[in-house]
């Protein structure tokens, strides 16, 4: 998972407005455990996070949450069908292979889903690789020859995808570090934020 | 007494003791009568608080015991089994906690068993001991926890068979534990599972030094059958990784010597564990409780159905399993681990990285330890 910049993650902010209060939350590569914290604090969930690495499984414990030790490739075949009210995916869903796949489980798994992740139509990304480099910036802090992230996507070809699957995009935020971004944002938004519905 | 015996090393109880518990209260058994009386035997660590609320128990696996840290006067190496977990400091904190370990019922430790006299014939038990099963051994330690005060449990914790003890806790007492914490374990064995049970008890029950279960009248033990059993054990808590890596294909002697004694080192780690094993423990007690494991199947009254089987249980659970163990696969873990969570419970599922196999549960890989002193940490006493 990619962590952007400062330690205090805007995005939490956001995906807690569209939680429901007391509702069932699972979330996807949840590293430390702070958004399922964040969320129980704030919005009084009840929450789960899936997390491969065994250190951030520590970590995870350490904060208090209930974490599965999980790999996301392998699916989500153990939950059962709208066994959650939310599916939340933050910041992770560039490092999935199985793109299709993973929008598609977490719509069964969860009533609805919200996912984030950086936005490679950002103009700064644009002005990278026009100069004829693959773009290194806060919301993609990584070389092209060590990044985790394996999928690489504007916000246009996320919504397309949408379309075509028959995913409902019911809200949407998109962010310029914190500043929120209302204009153009393929262009202007290193971060985007869906809440997805099924049809 | 030097003072090195009264002032124990860091993260060590130091020198601990045995206690025993009487029972003359009769327990109904599962699989039908009762004993009539009983001993339990335990030992303790740390400090029960004025609430009562940080009392851990601690269920053995097959080989385990009561005496889960520390040593005994006269050793001069803390000889407790878990003994890296346990301690002041240490994952399950004993400055925090009031640890309890007790030897099972059909134990060969100290508890009730089949070589305890039966008060009906004054002969030892032997083979007329009655089957225990994973749930009698839970009543009889709820016994003892009235015994000692201790209405509800801060958490039961095990591993393997002892992971089983610990869920059938919360499924029998859901109201007195309020954690429970299976590690490599599972709800139930698996069919090659209770196929490598029944060859263990096979070489038992076919060695000619056996009787039928009553070897000590005849002042004998039936040491080649428990020490074929013990060595078909030790095939399967060990990976087939770790046991290359531990032995390979070094032999004994430089060349082949084309016989049947240890040629192999493997060979002699194989009958080094089997003779040390057959040495102290009890034949019978290891037909009892290899039958404990195959029977014990919550699910079973319900068709089957593991959630179903699983909504009584009221606790918020920790589970953890190990990647090359192949006798209580990760599989298993995961299944319940699903489970629990369809019944809402609170639940977190380690799968740790291990080279080790079944064994890794009793060794301190620093993921694993670390996991668990994380859990224990956010236990509110």
């Amino acid at each position: 998972m990619v962590t952007i910049g400062n330690t205090q993650r805007f995005d939490f902010e956001v995906i807690a407005r569209w939680v429901s209060e007391g509702s069932r939350v699972l979330d996807l590569g949840c590293d430390d455990g702070s958004l399922i914290r964040h969320l129980e604090r704030t919005r009084n969930t009840r929450g789960y996070g899936v997390e491969a690495d065994t250190d951030r499984v520590v970590k995870s414990l350490q904060n208090g949450i209930n974490v599965l030790q999980m790999n996301l490739e392998q699916g989500l075949s153990g939950f059962k069908d709208g066994e959650f009210d939310y599916v939340i995916m933050s910041l992770s869903l560039q490092a999935v292979r199985n793109t299709e796949g993973i929008l598609a489980e977490m719509l069964r798994v969860g009533r609805e889903a919200v996912v984030s992740f950086p936005n490679f139509g950002y103009w700064r990304h644009r002005v990278s690789i026009n100069e004829g480099h693959m773009p290194v910036s806060e919301s993609l802090p990584h070389q092209w020859y060590n990044t985790p992230n394996v999928r690489f996507f504007t916000m246009a070809d996320f919504e397309q995808l949408c379309e075509m699957r028959g995913i409902r995009v019911l809200e949407r935020a998109a962010f310029d570090d914190d500043r929120l971004i209302e204009l153009e944002p393929n262009n202007y938004a290193s971060v985007a934020l869906y809440r997805l519905g099924r049809a | 007494m030097t003072t090195e015996a009264l002032q124990p090393a860091p993260g060590s109880v130091g020198l601990v003791s045995a206690q025993t518990a009487h029972f003359t209260e009769a327990l109904p058994l599962r699989a039908g009568g009762a004993l009539a009386d009983y001993d339990l035997v335990f030992e303790t660590y740390g400090t029960l608080n004025a609430e009562r609320s940080n009392a851990v128990l601690v269920c053995h696996a097959l080989s385990g015991s009561h005496h889960l840290a520390g040593r005994y006067d006269g050793q001069t190496r803390d000889s407790g089994w878990w003994n890296n977990l346990i301690g002041p400091g240490k994952p399950l904190d004993t400055d925090k906690f009031f640890v309890i370990g007790v030897n099972n019922l059909g134990g060969c430790f100290g508890s009730t068993g089949p070589a305890s006299r039966n008060p009906a014939t004054g002969e030892p038990w032997g083979a007329g001991f009655p089957f225990v099963t994973v749930e009698d051994w839970v009543d009889s330690q709820a016994r003892l926890m009235d015994r000692l005060g201790i209405e509800q449990l801060a958490a039961v914790l095990g591993g393997s068979l002892g992971g089983m003890q610990a869920l059938a806790w919360t499924l029998r007492y859901p109201e007195r534990v309020r954690h429970g914490m299976v590690i490599a374990a599972a709800s139930k064995l698996s069919t090659e599972n209770i196929a490598f049970n029944e060859v263990a008890r096979q070489a038992i029950l076919t060695d000619p030094d056996f009787h039928g279960g009553d070897f000590y009248r005849h002042g004998i033990v039936p040491h080649r059958g428990l020490r074929l059993a013990r060595m078909i054990g030790h095939i399967t808590y060990l990976s087939d990784d770790a046991m290359a890596a531990k032995f390979g294909r070094k032999l004994r002697h430089d060349t082949p010597q084309y016989h049947f004694d240890v040629e192999f080192e493997i060979e002699s780690y194989l009958r080094y564990q089997g003779d040390k094993f057959a040495g102290f423990f009890d034949a019978n007690t290891y037909l009892l409780t290899t039958k404990a494991l195959d029977y014990f199947d919550p699910a079973w009254d319900y068709e089957g159905n593991l959630e179903a089987a699983l909504a009584r249980a009221q606790a918020d659970f920790f589970i953890a399993s190990f990647t090359t163990d192949w006798r209580f696969s990760p599989a298993r873990s995961r299944e319940l681990a699903f489970a629990l969570l369809h019944n809402g419970r609170r639940v977190s599922y380690a799968e740790i990285d291990s080279p080790a196999g079944h064994d890794s549960f009793l060794l301190d890989n620093p993921q694993y330890h670390g996991a668990m002193r994380a859990y224990f940490q956010n236990i509110e006493v």
